[in-house]
C-alpha cells in the first residue's frame, strides 16, 4: 500500500514537471508566431523606398515611412535629453548616496514609476504641453517618452554602477583622488559599457510607444519643419495604417513592425551579452 | 556601507567638488520626487470640471454620452476589471509553471536561452501585439476557438452571441501573452531567491521533488504575489493591443464574446476627438484614476517583492 502511494507521489511529480514544461512551450508558441508573421507580412513592405520616401495618399502605390522613422528618432531625442540627464544623476545618486532613507523612497519611486501605465504619461504631457501652447507639437512627445524613460535610466545606471567593485573604488580613493572625480572617471567608466545599454534598452522602449504619441505628437503626412507642430512616428503610424481598410497601408504596417522588432531585438541581445560578461568578470 | 560614511565625513570638511557633486546629484534624483507630485497635480487641476459636476456618481454611472456632456465611467472600468482578470486567469498558472520549469528543471545550457525568450515576450512593443492579436489571433479567435467554446461551453454565460473575435475574450488573451512575462520571471527570481536548505530538507524527509517544490513555492509566495501584482498593475493600463481588439464598445455584458471599452482605450481614441472642455476633463478623469490605481497596485507589489528579497538574505547569512 505504502508502495502504492510511493510510487503515485512520484509519478504525480514528473507528471507536474512535465506540464511546467509544456507551459513554456505555450508561452512560446505566440513568441514565434509573433516574429513569423511580423517578419513574412512585413518583409515585402521593407525596401529603400520604405526608408526614404514620404507616404502616398489613398490610392497611390508605393511610399514610405521615412518622415515616421526620422519622426520617432526626433521624439526619442528629445525623450532622451530629458531624460537621460535626470536619469543617470539619478542613478549615480541611488548607487554612490543612496544608502539611506531618501535613497529608498527615490528608488521606490522609480520602481513605482516605471508600472506607470504609458498613456498616463501622455494626458501629463497633454495637460502640460499641448493645453498651455493650444496645438499637438514634437515637444509634447519628447516630454511624454521622457517621463516614459527616466525610471528605465536611473534603475540601469544604478544596477551598473553597483557592479563596480568596491575594491576599485577604495584604490582609487586611496589614490587621493576626491570622491566626485572618483565617481565620474573611476566608477562611471568603467560601467559605462553597462550603462550604455541600458540607455539603449529605455531608448529603444520608447521607440516602441505609441499611446503617449497619439495626442500628444500627432501624426503628419509631411516633412517635418518645426519642433513645434505635430510630428509622425512610426507607431502611431503603425496604428493608422494597420486599422485602415487598405491593403497597402497594412502591409507598410507590417513593415514598421518588422523595424521596430528587429531593433529591439538587437538592443536586447546586446544587452544581455554585456550584463553576462559582467557577471562572469564579477565572479 | 562603512566607506561611503567614512568618505562623506571627510568630504564635507574638506573638498567643494564633492559637496557640488553630491548636491547635484541628490537635486536629479528628488527631480523624480517631483515628478511623481507634478502627474497628480496636472492630472488633479485638469479633471476639476467633471469632479465637481459627477462626483463619486462619476464611477457608478454607465452613460457615456459627448453630445449631452454625460460622463460615466462605468463601462470602462468594467472592461478594464474583467480584461484583467481574464488575463490574470490565464497567465498565472502559465507563469508559474514557466518559472518552476526554468528555475527547478531547466539545465544551464536550456535556462539560457528560454529566459531570454520570455523575457523577449516582455521587450515587443505593445503596437505589435496588437498588429498581431488583430489580423492573426482575431481571425482565428472568429472562425476556430469561439465556435468550439460556443459548441461546447454554452452552458456558461460567458461564451453567448456570435463570435466576432473582436471582443473581451480576445483582450483577455493579448494581456494574458503580455503579462506572462513580467510575472514569469520575476517568480524564477523569487524561487532562486529561496534557501536551497528548503528544498534539501523537505528532499531528507522524504517529499517529491514536486512536493518541495510546492514548500519552495509557498515560502517565495509574498513575492510570487508581488509578481502576479506587478502584472495585474501592466495588464490595468495596456492600451494599444487592448484597443485594437477590444472592441471598444462601452457596454456592460457578461458573455466574453461581447465588444468592451478599458480605460486606457477610451483614452487612446477619443482623446484627439474630445472638443468640450467637459469631455477633456472627464477623459483625464479617467487618466487620474488610472494613475492613483497603478500607483497603488505598483507600490504594494514592490513592497511585497522588496520583503522578500530582504528576507532572502537574512536566510543566506
Amino acid at each position: 500500500m505504502s508502495m502504492i502511494r510511493y510510487y503515485l507521489r512520484r509519478y504525480f511529480s514528473s507528471f507536474m514537471f512535465i506540464l511546467c514544461a509544456f507551459s513554456v512551450v505555450i508561452a512560446l508558441i505566440p513568441l514565434f508566431l509573433i516574429f513569423y508573421h511580423t517578419v513574412s507580412l512585413g518583409i515585402s513592405a521593407v525596401n529603400v523606398d520604405f526608408f526614404t520616401k514620404l507616404p502616398k495618399p489613398v490610392g497611390e502605390s508605393g511610399g514610405g515611412l521615412a518622415n515616421a522613422i526620422i519622426g520617432t528618432l526626433i521624439l526619442v531625442g528629445i525623450g532622451s535629453c530629458i531624460s537621460l540627464p535626470i536619469g543617470i544623476f539619478a542613478g549615480i545618486f541611488l548607487s554612490e548616496y543612496g544608502n539611506n532613507f531618501v535613497g529608498q523612497i527615490v528608488r521606490f519611486l522609480t520602481d513605482v514609476l516605471s508600472g506607470i501605465p504609458s498613456i498616463v504619461a501622455g494626458v501629463v504631457a497633454y495637460t502640460l504641453i499641448v493645453i498651455p501652447m493650444k496645438h499637438f507639437s514634437a515637444y509634447a512627445g519628447g516630454v511624454a517618452l521622457g517621463i516614459l524613460m527616466i525610471p528605465t535610466v536611473t534603475r540601469t545606471t544604478e544596477e551598473m554602477l553597483k557592479l563596480v567593485p568596491t575594491s576599485l573604488r577604495e584604490a582609487a580613493l586611496a589614490l587621493g583622488i576626491s570622491r566626485w572625480k572618483m565617481t565620474l572617471r573611476i566608477v562611471l567608466r568603467t560601467a559605462l559599457p553597462g550603462v550604455v545599454t541600458g540607455i539603449l534598452l529605455s531608448i529603444a522602449r520608447a521607440a516602441g510607444e505609441t499611446a503617449p504619441l497619439l495626442f500628444t505628437a500627432l501624426n503628419n503626412r509631411f516633412w517635418h519643419t518645426s519642433l513645434n507642430q505635430p510630428i509622425a512616428s512610426l507607431t502611431v503610424f503603425i496604428y493608422n495604417y494597420g486599422v485602415s481598410p487598405f491593403e497597402e497601408w497594412v502591409q507598410q504596417a507590417w513593415g514598421g513592425a518588422l523595424v521596430l522588432i528587429v531593433m529591439i531585438l538587437l538592443v536586447n541581445i546586446g544587452m544581455r551579452t554585456i550584463t553576462l560578461n559582467r557577471m562572469k568578470g564579477n565572479q | 556601507m562603512d566607506l561611503s560614511l567614512r568618505t562623506k565625513r571627510l568630504s564635507r570638511n574638506r573638498n567643494l567638488g564633492d559637496s557640488i557633486f553630491y548636491v547635484i546629484t541628490l537635486f536629479f534624483a528628488l527631480l523624480i520626487l517631483v515628478l511623481v507630485v507634478v502627474m497628480f497635480y496636472e492630472m488633479y487641476r485638469s479633471s476639476t470640471l467633471t469632479r465637481e459636476k459627477f462626483g463619486f456618481g462619476f464611477f457608478l454611472h454607465s452613460v457615456w454620452d459627448p453630445v449631452l456632456d454625460e460622463y460615466g465611467a462605468l463601462p470602462f472600468i468594467y472592461g478594464t476589471v474583467v480584461s484583467t482578470a481574464l488575463a490574470v486567469i490565464l497567465a498565472v498558472p502559465l507563469s508559474l509553471g514557466i518559472a518552476i520549469f526554468l528555475s527547478e528543471v531547466a539545465p544551464g545550457w536550456l535556462e539560457q536561452p528560454l529566459s531570454f525568450f520570455v523575457e523577449l515576450l516582455a521587450a515587443i512593443p505593445s503596437i505589435v501585439y496588437g498588429l498581431w492579436g488583430f489580423f492573426v489571433m482575431v481571425p482565428w479567435l472568429r472562425t476556430s476557438f469561439q465556435p468550439w467554446l460556443s459548441e461546447h461551453w454554452n452552458f456558461l454565460p460567458f461564451f453567448e452571441g456570435p463570435p466576432y473575435g473582436i471582443g473581451m475574450l480576445a483582450a483577455g488573451f493579448i494581456l494574458a501573452i503580455m503579462i506572462l512575462p513580467i510575472i514569469a520571471s520575476i517568480s524564477r527570481d523569487v524561487l532562486r531567491a529561496v534557501p536551497r536548505t528548503q528544498y534539501e530538507a523537505a528532499l531528507a524527509l522524504g517529499a517529491t521533488r514536486w512536493q518541495a517544490t510546492r514548500i519552495a513555492l509557498s515560502y517565495g509566495r509574498s513575492g510570487i504575489l508581488g509578481a502576479i501584482i506587478l502584472g495585474i498593475g501592466r495588464a490595468l493600463g495596456e492600451t494599444m493591443a487592448v484597443t485594437m481588439v477590444i472592441g471598444n464598445r462601452p457596454t456592460i455584458s457578461i458573455s466574453l464574446f461581447e465588444p468592451g471599452y478599458t480605460m486606457a482605450s477610451v483614452l487612446a481614441n477619443e482623446f484627439t476627438e474630445a472638443t468640450s472642455e467637459m469631455y477633456i476633463s472627464a477623459l483625464i478623469e479617467i487618466a487620474l484614476v488610472l494613475f492613483v490605481i497603478t500607483l497603488i497596485i505598483n507600490s504594494i507589489a514592490r513592497l511585497l517583492l522588496w520583503s522578500m528579497t530582504r528576507n532572502s538574505k537574512d536566510v543566506r547569512l
